[in-house]
């Protein structure tokens, strides 16, 4: 009896506030997007069945949002994850200057994105603008945030330039484990660096691989401070992100119910690709 | 001799590589000292006089001492309510193992997969309702932000603390039971010093993650005084996107901050970063 009491001192308090943040608004959630509601009070919330889900499939806008996403979360992965693991290479090659390089590569991971899409602003439009016209370069270096097809392209970049030093970490902390003598073996047994990297490393990296594909695959798909800072979806809606697309929905049109349907669907996107994702990578993992 | 230089040079090429990869900070921080003419002659030189004035303006702008002190409080406060809760429920999960303790694990765990998009309308229905009915004020305060910032924040610290825990020998536990010890006593003086790695992955990771927060405080905060640095900045960017140099002035006030925890915590950073994705 003494120690259910003490069971719940311990985990009420925490388990109580979670329930309360997290998990009520999760059920409550899913019963609102089958209402439909303006966000006033006063004003009745109506039952609808499924017909946000319905709607949110004939969303033009909805749909053009969800495309983007997917392909700027494809390029994002490429991106971050082959800057990340050269850069891991490279400040684990013994080199002196190894500490203050990775000090460097890391730091952007810590200034947050909507500060980061505020710098990038500038360089991407004036800074971009007035390089053009001094050096003539107007090819390359113009405004790149009002065309669509570039805009997408800097989002990529800034989630990259903040990203990549992240998996970095991650990547140097695998190498860091797999043990000198495996490589040495390699070595007498006549591999050349580029099969040492291939055939050795890059199997023995595969739970970082696993950690860091999950991190950047959730974390680019959930985008929004960085989206929001630096092209607020412009231009015309063209680098609308998926989350971006929910929170107007919901707050920008007062659409609470059909924007709440979208919310669940990202959430059932979300879950199922990130589940996917770690299964998947888990399998061809290496054991010692 | 000749491979001693390539490896110099080497060396060398891996520096600049690495301060090029800063670029943009440099961009930000050269045009926060130029006048508009300057700037528009040449955006990348280094600016010809050193001038705080648009430092001074854009603090006065920001409110930037109010805000960095409103993200102090709410940032410190939050982490140190994480880390006492988390620890002390992570702990009695992991040490009563039956169907409950798994249960509870579990959804702590699961729920780590919910966008913040998918709850954030929901919750403040949520929080409105408590404030209207029951008179608490969660709303537009920093207490109601600390509050959701910790529901927020708990499946992945109790995750990090509950797979730290299991590795803790429960031996010293049992003989402080038998000295007569209460589990508080036994929590407080025996395991939560033994859990200090951990904790200090834990507290950086949150820190990093509710100091860089905009979305979750855009949506709780309303009142001018309250706003943290990430609200300011959006504001202040609202206000006043033409004039760059002001911008930039802005912004790099709003980067100090991390600058400076980070040169002084930078072993621990990018330890606990490590440590916190590969759990």
């Amino acid at each position: 009896m003494k120690n259910i009491a003490w069971y719940a001192l311990f985990t009420f308090p925490l388990l109580f506030i979670f329930t309360t943040v997290v998990i009520i608004p999760f059920v409550i959630g899913i019963a609102y997007s089958f209402i439909e509601w303006d966000g006033i009070p006063a004003n009745p919330k109506v039952f609808v069945g499924f017909e946000n889900y319905v709607a949110l499939f004939s969303d033009q806008r909805f749909l053009a949002s969800a495309g983007i996403t997917v392909l700027f979360t494809l390029l994002s992965l490429i991106a971050v994850n082959v800057l990340g693991l050269l850069f891991s290479l490279m400040v684990t090659s013994g080199l002196k200057t190894s500490n203050s390089a990775r000090t460097m590569l890391f730091m952007p991971n810590l200034i947050g994105g909507l500060i980061l899409g505020y710098i990038w602003q500038f360089i991407f439009t004036d800074a971009f603008k007035m390089i053009g016209e001094t050096t003539g370069w107007s090819g390359f270096f113009f405004n790149w945030l009002l065309d669509p097809q570039y805009a997408l392209i800097a989002l990529v970049v800034v989630f990259t330039w903040q990203m990549a030093g992240y998996t970095m970490v991650i990547y140097i902390a695998g190498i860091q484990g797999i043990p000198d003598d495996v490589l040495e073996a390699a070595w007498v047994d006549g591999a050349n660096a580029w099969q040492r990297l291939t055939r050795i490393k890059f199997p023995l990296l595969m739970p970082s691989f696993t950690i860091c594909l999950f991190l950047s695959l959730s974390g680019a798909f959930k985008i929004y401070d960085v989206n929001l800072s630096l092209t607020n979806g412009g231009p015309v809606n063209k680098t609308e992100m998926f989350a971006m697309n929910i929170f107007n929905e919901i707050f920008g049109y007062g659409h609470y119910g059909l924007g709440q349907a979208k919310a669940i669907v990202f959430f059932l996107i979300v879950a199922l690709i990130t589940l996917t994702q770690v299964i998947l990578t888990k399998r061809r993992e290496v054991q010692m | 001799m000749s491979k001693v230089w390539s490896r110099r040079i080497l060396e060398v090429l891996l520096v600049v590589f690495a301060a090029a990869y800063l670029s943009p900070i440099y961009v930000m921080l050269v045009n926060s000292f130029k006048t508009r003419l300057e700037m528009y002659e040449n955006a990348l030189a280094l600016p010809s006089r050193l001038t705080f004035e648009f430092y001074a303006e854009a603090m006065k702008k920001m409110s930037f001492l109010t805000a960095f002190g409103n993200s102090l409080y709410v940032t410190l406060a939050s982490v140190v309510i994480v880390v006492i809760l988390a620890s002390m429920t992570a702990w009695m999960l992991v040490r009563t193992d039956n169907w409950v303790s798994r249960a509870i694990f579990l959804t702590f765990v699961s729920t780590m997969l919910i966008p913040f998009q998918t709850i954030m309308m929901p919750l403040m229905q949520v929080m409105d309702w408590i404030r209207s009915t029951l008179q608490i004020p969660m709303l537009n305060t920093h207490e109601g932000l600390i509050y959701m910032n910790v529901g927020f924040h708990a499946g992945m610290a109790v995750f990090l603390y509950h797979g730290f825990i299991k590795s803790v020998p429960i031996a010293l536990e049992e003989a402080a039971t038998l000295d007569g010890c209460s589990k508080f006593g036994v929590f407080w003086r025996i395991v939560f010093p033994m859990l200090r790695t951990i904790t200090v992955t834990v507290a950086i990771l949150d820190i990093i993650s509710m100091w860089n927060d905009y979305l979750l405080p855009s949506l709780v905060l309303s009142d001018k005084g309250l706003r943290t640095i990430p609200l300011s900045t959006f504001y202040f960017f609202g206000e006043f996107t033409i004039a760059w140099n002001l911008a930039m002035a802005g912004l790099t006030l709003a980067i100090i901050p991390v600058v400076i925890f980070y040169l002084f915590a930078q072993k621990n950073i990018i330890k606990g970063i490590a440590a916190g994705a590969v759990k």
